[in-house]
């Protein structure tokens, strides 16, 4: 019988791996020797996010409703968490910016979900390496 | 932590550069690739920033 090659392998080959681009972002690019991506990455990620703070952005926290309300606040606090390290230092240094109106604070919000959103693709990017299924 | 005050355009351009890098890094398996793709995207995003905004002032008249 053919070996499926689309087998995930052990959770063992990837699973640090995953947590750590978690994390640290670029930090799986750290821990599979590739440390000019790894770099970028977390440049990247850590440059968003703290601009992001710079910009006095808010930090969403979970809150259910109706169903925009749910998206909103529920999927902006997971893309906050996917920051790894960012988001718990912020939250541990006692960062705590309410939401505001005005185009700074609307963009600062956005730039911290998004440093989250780039770090969840760096971690694909980290798994599929870890997995053989990218060089 | 100092405070910062991006306008519009400068906002959406460090953007469009930090994301762009992320797409570039993550989806191509050359460097060469990398750097086409990231500057591709880069300046879609560039194309886009523009396009909508002459759409937003036009549509306002």
């Amino acid at each position: 019988m053919a070996e499926n090659s689309n087998a995930l392998p052990p959770a063992s080959k990837w699973a640090p791996a995953l947590l750590l681009a978690w994390l640290i972002p670029g930090g799986g690019h750290f821990l599979l020797k590739r440390p000019g991506r790894g770099a970028l990455l977390l440049a990247c990620v850590a440059s968003m996010f703290l601009l992001g703070l710079m910009m006095r952005g808010a930090l969403f926290s979970p809150q259910t409703g109706d169903i925009l309300t749910t998206v909103i606040y529920v999927g902006g606090f997971i893309a906050n968490i996917m920051s790894g390290i960012l988001y718990l230092l912020s939250n541990w240094l006692g960062y705590n910016q309410v939401d505001m109106a005005g185009h700074v604070h609307d963009y600062g919000t956005k730039f911290l979900v998004a440093a989250g959103l780039l770090n969840i693709l760096a971690m694909v990017d980290a798994f599929e390496i870890a997995t053989g299924r990218k060089d | 932590m100092p405070k910062m005050n991006l306008s519009h355009f400068e906002a959406s351009m460090l953007f469009a550069l930090f994301t762009s890098i992320v797409l570039g890094v993550i989806t191509k398996r050359t460097d060469r690739e990398r750097i086409r793709y990231a500057a591709y995207c880069f300046g879609c995003f560039v194309a886009a920033v523009f396009a909508l905004s002459w759409l937003m002032y036009l549509g306002h008249g």
